[in-house]
Protein backbone atom coordinates (compact mmCIF):
# COMPACT_ATOMS: atom_id res chain seq x y z
CA UNK A 1 0.00 0.00 0.00
CA UNK A 2 1.18 3.52 -0.71
CA UNK A 3 2.38 5.68 2.15
CA UNK A 4 -0.32 7.88 3.67
CA UNK A 5 0.50 11.59 3.64
CA UNK A 6 -1.55 14.33 5.24
CA UNK A 7 -2.72 17.28 3.14
CA UNK A 8 -0.19 19.76 4.58
CA UNK A 9 2.58 17.37 5.68
CA UNK A 10 1.75 18.08 9.32
CA UNK A 11 2.29 21.83 9.03
CA UNK A 12 2.67 23.68 12.29
CA UNK A 13 2.39 27.29 13.41
CA UNK A 14 3.51 28.39 16.84
CA UNK A 15 4.34 32.04 16.41
CA UNK A 16 0.87 33.17 17.53
CA UNK A 17 -1.41 33.21 20.56
CA UNK A 18 -2.18 29.49 20.12
CA UNK A 19 -0.39 26.63 18.44
CA UNK A 20 -1.99 25.39 15.21
CA UNK A 21 -0.86 21.99 13.96
CA UNK A 22 -2.06 19.60 11.35
CA UNK A 23 -2.18 16.11 12.80
CA UNK A 24 -2.51 12.70 11.27
CA UNK A 25 -2.83 10.76 9.16
CA UNK A 26 -5.82 9.53 11.16
CA UNK A 27 -8.15 6.67 10.40
CA UNK A 28 -11.70 7.98 10.02
CA UNK A 29 -14.82 5.95 9.41
CA UNK A 30 -18.30 7.33 8.86
CA UNK A 31 -21.07 5.16 10.26
CA UNK A 32 -24.71 5.70 9.36
CA UNK A 33 -27.61 3.84 10.84
CA UNK A 34 -30.04 3.72 13.73
CA UNK A 35 -28.02 5.17 16.61
CA UNK A 36 -30.66 4.04 19.10
CA UNK A 37 -30.25 0.39 18.14
CA UNK A 38 -28.75 -1.70 20.94
CA UNK A 39 -26.62 -3.74 18.54
CA UNK A 40 -24.90 -0.59 17.25
CA UNK A 41 -23.83 0.41 20.76
CA UNK A 42 -22.52 -3.11 21.28
CA UNK A 43 -20.58 -3.16 18.00
CA UNK A 44 -18.97 0.25 18.70
CA UNK A 45 -18.01 -0.86 22.17
CA UNK A 46 -16.59 -4.17 21.00
CA UNK A 47 -14.66 -2.62 18.10
CA UNK A 48 -12.96 0.35 19.75
CA UNK A 49 -13.84 -0.05 23.43
CA UNK A 50 -15.83 3.19 23.60
CA UNK A 51 -19.46 3.96 24.40
CA UNK A 52 -21.69 5.40 21.71
CA UNK A 53 -21.63 9.15 22.43
CA UNK A 54 -24.73 11.08 23.46
CA UNK A 55 -25.87 13.77 21.07
CA UNK A 56 -23.38 16.62 20.77
CA UNK A 57 -20.59 14.62 22.41
CA UNK A 58 -17.39 12.80 21.52
CA UNK A 59 -16.02 9.86 23.51
CA UNK A 60 -12.29 9.46 23.29
CA UNK A 61 -9.57 7.48 25.01
CA UNK A 62 -6.62 9.29 23.43
CA UNK A 63 -6.14 6.65 20.71
CA UNK A 64 -9.63 6.26 19.29
CA UNK A 65 -12.71 8.45 19.38
CA UNK A 66 -16.39 8.20 18.46
CA UNK A 67 -18.23 11.43 17.74
CA UNK A 68 -21.95 12.15 17.32
CA UNK A 69 -22.38 13.76 13.89
CA UNK A 70 -26.17 13.75 13.48
CA UNK A 71 -29.20 11.73 14.61
CA UNK A 72 -28.11 8.93 12.26
CA UNK A 73 -24.37 9.42 11.85
CA UNK A 74 -21.22 8.76 13.86
CA UNK A 75 -17.59 9.52 13.10
CA UNK A 76 -15.14 6.91 14.33
CA UNK A 77 -11.48 7.91 14.61
CA UNK A 78 -8.73 5.35 15.05
CA UNK A 79 -5.00 5.00 14.28
CA UNK A 80 -4.50 5.14 10.51
CA UNK A 81 -2.76 1.76 10.42
CA UNK A 82 -5.86 0.11 11.92
CA UNK A 83 -8.55 1.61 9.73
CA UNK A 84 -8.88 -1.31 7.31
CA UNK A 85 -9.15 -3.81 10.12
CA UNK A 86 -11.63 -1.73 12.13
CA UNK A 87 -13.76 -1.20 9.02
CA UNK A 88 -13.89 -4.89 8.17
CA UNK A 89 -14.84 -5.74 11.75
CA UNK A 90 -17.62 -3.15 11.66
CA UNK A 91 -18.97 -4.38 8.34
CA UNK A 92 -18.90 -7.99 9.53
CA UNK A 93 -20.74 -7.05 12.73
CA UNK A 94 -23.37 -4.98 10.91
CA UNK A 95 -24.24 -8.04 8.81
CA UNK A 96 -27.50 -7.44 7.00
CA UNK A 97 -28.76 -4.59 9.21
CA UNK A 98 -29.42 -1.27 7.51
CA UNK A 99 -26.15 0.23 8.70
CA UNK A 100 -23.35 1.67 6.61
CA UNK A 101 -19.66 2.21 7.31
CA UNK A 102 -17.15 3.75 4.94
CA UNK A 103 -13.48 4.71 5.21
CA UNK A 104 -13.24 8.50 4.80
CA UNK A 105 -9.64 8.86 6.07
CA UNK A 106 -8.40 10.10 2.71
CA UNK A 107 -11.15 12.72 2.47
CA UNK A 108 -10.42 14.49 5.75
CA UNK A 109 -7.84 16.71 7.40
CA UNK A 110 -7.42 17.21 11.14
CA UNK A 111 -5.93 20.04 13.18
CA UNK A 112 -5.19 20.84 16.80
CA UNK A 113 -5.56 24.28 18.35
CA UNK A 114 -3.66 24.40 21.60
CA UNK A 115 -2.89 27.02 24.20
CA UNK A 116 -4.65 29.25 26.70
CA UNK A 117 -6.24 31.24 23.85
CA UNK A 118 -7.48 28.19 21.93
CA UNK A 119 -11.14 29.03 22.64
CA UNK A 120 -10.68 32.54 21.42
CA UNK A 121 -9.02 31.49 18.14
CA UNK A 122 -11.88 29.15 17.27
CA UNK A 123 -14.59 31.53 18.51
CA UNK A 124 -13.42 34.10 15.93
CA UNK A 125 -14.32 31.66 13.15
CA UNK A 126 -17.28 29.54 14.26
CA UNK A 127 -20.85 30.63 15.15
CA UNK A 128 -20.74 28.69 18.42
CA UNK A 129 -20.76 29.83 22.04
CA UNK A 130 -17.36 28.62 23.25
CA UNK A 131 -17.53 30.18 26.73
CA UNK A 132 -15.86 27.85 29.26
CA UNK A 133 -19.17 27.24 31.04
CA UNK A 134 -21.00 26.47 27.78
CA UNK A 135 -18.52 24.35 25.84
CA UNK A 136 -16.90 21.81 28.10
CA UNK A 137 -14.40 18.97 27.47
CA UNK A 138 -15.94 16.12 25.47
CA UNK A 139 -18.46 18.36 23.72
CA UNK A 140 -18.55 18.02 19.95
CA UNK A 141 -19.97 20.41 17.40
CA UNK A 142 -20.51 20.16 13.69
CA UNK A 143 -20.70 23.64 12.21
CA UNK A 144 -18.79 25.96 9.91
CA UNK A 145 -15.34 27.39 10.53
CA UNK A 146 -14.93 30.48 8.39
CA UNK A 147 -16.57 29.53 5.12
CA UNK A 148 -16.15 25.76 5.21
CA UNK A 149 -17.96 22.92 6.98
CA UNK A 150 -16.04 21.51 9.93
CA UNK A 151 -16.46 19.65 13.18
CA UNK A 152 -14.55 20.12 16.39
CA UNK A 153 -14.45 18.98 19.95
CA UNK A 154 -12.75 20.06 23.12
CA UNK A 155 -10.23 17.42 24.18
CA UNK A 156 -9.46 19.27 27.39
CA UNK A 157 -9.35 22.91 28.36
CA UNK A 158 -6.97 24.61 25.95
CA UNK A 159 -7.01 21.93 23.24
CA UNK A 160 -9.45 21.58 20.35
CA UNK A 161 -9.35 19.06 17.55
CA UNK A 162 -10.83 20.24 14.25
CA UNK A 163 -11.83 17.98 11.37
CA UNK A 164 -12.61 19.26 7.86
CA UNK A 165 -12.53 18.13 4.25
CA UNK A 166 -9.02 17.48 2.95
CA UNK A 167 -9.70 19.71 -0.06
CA UNK A 168 -9.97 22.77 2.22
CA UNK A 169 -7.06 21.88 4.53
CA UNK A 170 -4.92 24.80 3.35
CA UNK A 171 -7.79 27.26 3.81
CA UNK A 172 -8.43 25.90 7.30
CA UNK A 173 -4.77 26.14 8.31
CA UNK A 174 -4.43 29.65 6.89
CA UNK A 175 -7.51 31.04 8.61
CA UNK A 176 -6.58 29.43 11.92
CA UNK A 177 -3.16 31.08 11.60
CA UNK A 178 -4.78 34.46 10.98
CA UNK A 179 -7.11 33.98 13.95
CA UNK A 180 -4.07 33.12 16.09
CA UNK A 181 -1.71 35.80 14.84
CA UNK A 182 0.47 37.53 17.44
CA UNK A 183 -1.23 40.33 19.34
CA UNK A 184 -4.72 39.23 18.31
CA UNK A 185 -5.92 38.12 21.74
CA UNK A 186 -9.28 39.73 22.47
CA UNK A 187 -9.54 38.62 26.08
CA UNK A 188 -13.18 37.61 25.67
CA UNK A 189 -12.91 34.45 27.76
CA UNK A 190 -9.87 35.43 29.84
CA UNK A 191 -7.62 38.44 30.32
CA UNK A 192 -5.52 38.99 27.14
CA UNK B 1 -29.89 37.62 12.21
CA UNK B 2 -32.15 34.70 13.10
CA UNK B 3 -31.45 32.35 15.98
CA UNK B 4 -32.80 28.91 15.05
CA UNK B 5 -33.10 25.63 16.88
CA UNK B 6 -32.85 22.50 14.76
CA UNK B 7 -35.61 20.06 15.79
CA UNK B 8 -33.46 17.12 14.63
CA UNK B 9 -30.25 17.63 16.62
CA UNK B 10 -31.54 20.34 19.02
CA UNK B 11 -28.61 22.63 18.35
CA UNK B 12 -29.41 26.33 18.63
CA UNK B 13 -27.33 28.48 16.30
CA UNK B 14 -27.49 31.62 14.26
CA UNK B 15 -28.71 31.50 10.70
CA UNK B 16 -25.33 31.18 8.94
CA UNK B 17 -25.18 27.55 10.09
CA UNK B 18 -28.47 26.94 8.22
CA UNK B 19 -29.82 27.45 4.74
CA UNK B 20 -33.31 28.53 3.76
CA UNK B 21 -35.27 26.27 1.44
CA UNK B 22 -38.30 28.39 0.58
CA UNK B 23 -41.99 28.06 1.34
CA UNK B 24 -43.10 25.04 3.37
CA UNK B 25 -45.91 22.56 2.78
CA UNK B 26 -46.06 22.84 -0.99
CA UNK B 27 -48.27 20.18 -2.49
CA UNK B 28 -46.91 18.62 -5.63
CA UNK B 29 -49.11 18.68 -8.72
CA UNK B 30 -48.70 15.39 -10.54
CA UNK B 31 -48.85 14.47 -14.23
CA UNK B 32 -52.67 14.47 -14.14
CA UNK B 33 -52.85 18.07 -12.92
CA UNK B 34 -53.98 20.98 -15.06
CA UNK B 35 -51.25 23.06 -16.68
CA UNK B 36 -52.18 26.14 -14.68
CA UNK B 37 -52.00 24.21 -11.38
CA UNK B 38 -48.62 22.80 -12.31
CA UNK B 39 -47.33 26.25 -13.15
CA UNK B 40 -48.55 27.52 -9.76
CA UNK B 41 -46.89 24.63 -7.99
CA UNK B 42 -43.61 25.38 -9.73
CA UNK B 43 -43.49 29.14 -9.56
CA UNK B 44 -46.16 30.80 -7.42
CA UNK B 45 -45.06 31.47 -3.84
CA UNK B 46 -46.38 33.32 -0.81
CA UNK B 47 -44.39 36.39 0.05
CA UNK B 48 -46.01 37.60 3.25
CA UNK B 49 -44.97 40.53 5.37
CA UNK B 50 -45.46 38.76 8.67
CA UNK B 51 -45.95 35.13 9.57
CA UNK B 52 -44.36 32.68 7.16
CA UNK B 53 -43.84 28.91 7.18
CA UNK B 54 -40.58 27.85 5.59
CA UNK B 55 -38.30 24.91 4.94
CA UNK B 56 -34.77 25.16 6.30
CA UNK B 57 -31.80 22.85 6.29
CA UNK B 58 -29.20 22.51 9.05
CA UNK B 59 -26.62 22.56 6.32
CA UNK B 60 -23.39 22.97 8.32
CA UNK B 61 -24.69 20.88 11.21
CA UNK B 62 -26.59 17.60 11.17
CA UNK B 63 -27.61 18.12 7.53
CA UNK B 64 -31.33 17.55 8.12
CA UNK B 65 -34.28 19.43 6.66
CA UNK B 66 -36.95 20.85 8.94
CA UNK B 67 -39.80 23.37 9.02
CA UNK B 68 -39.88 26.72 10.72
CA UNK B 69 -42.43 29.45 11.46
CA UNK B 70 -41.15 32.99 11.63
CA UNK B 71 -42.15 36.60 11.15
CA UNK B 72 -40.56 38.09 8.04
CA UNK B 73 -41.06 41.64 9.34
CA UNK B 74 -39.76 41.32 12.92
CA UNK B 75 -37.52 38.25 12.36
CA UNK B 76 -39.13 36.63 15.39
CA UNK B 77 -38.89 32.83 15.25
CA UNK B 78 -42.05 31.10 16.50
CA UNK B 79 -40.57 27.63 16.43
CA UNK B 80 -39.24 24.81 14.30
CA UNK B 81 -40.84 21.44 13.65
CA UNK B 82 -40.27 18.18 11.80
CA UNK B 83 -40.00 18.08 8.03
CA UNK B 84 -42.30 15.04 8.05
CA UNK B 85 -45.34 17.24 8.70
CA UNK B 86 -48.08 18.27 6.27
CA UNK B 87 -49.35 21.23 8.32
CA UNK B 88 -48.01 23.38 11.17
CA UNK B 89 -48.53 21.49 14.47
CA UNK B 90 -50.71 22.93 17.25
CA UNK B 91 -47.87 24.20 19.41
CA UNK B 92 -46.53 26.23 16.49
CA UNK B 93 -49.97 27.67 15.68
CA UNK B 94 -50.39 28.56 19.38
CA UNK B 95 -47.01 30.32 19.43
CA UNK B 96 -47.94 32.31 16.32
CA UNK B 97 -51.39 33.27 17.67
CA UNK B 98 -49.89 34.59 20.88
CA UNK B 99 -48.47 37.36 18.71
CA UNK B 100 -51.03 37.37 15.90
CA UNK B 101 -54.37 36.21 17.42
CA UNK B 102 -56.20 36.16 14.08
CA UNK B 103 -53.55 34.33 12.10
CA UNK B 104 -54.80 31.64 9.75
CA UNK B 105 -52.60 29.41 7.68
CA UNK B 106 -53.42 30.54 4.11
CA UNK B 107 -53.11 27.00 2.74
CA UNK B 108 -55.75 25.79 5.21
CA UNK B 109 -58.51 27.91 3.66
ZN1 LIG C 1 -29.51 19.85 13.19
Amino acid sequence: MSEAVTALKNARYDAGIATISEIGPLGMITIRGDLEAAFLRKVINKTVGLERPESGMCNSDGTSAVAWMSPDELLLICPHAQVAEVLSRLLAAFEDTHTLAVDVSGARAAFRIEGTHAREVLAKLAPVDLAPAKFTPGMFRRTRVGQVPAAFWLLEDGAFQVVCFRSVAQYMFDQLKVAAQPGSAVGHFSAP
Amino acid sequence: MLILTCPCCHVTAEETEFHGGGEAHLKRVGPDGAEGDFESYLFMRQNPKGVHLERWRHVYGCGKWFHMARDTATLEVFGSYAAQTLAPPDHIVDAIRKRHPDWQWPAAS
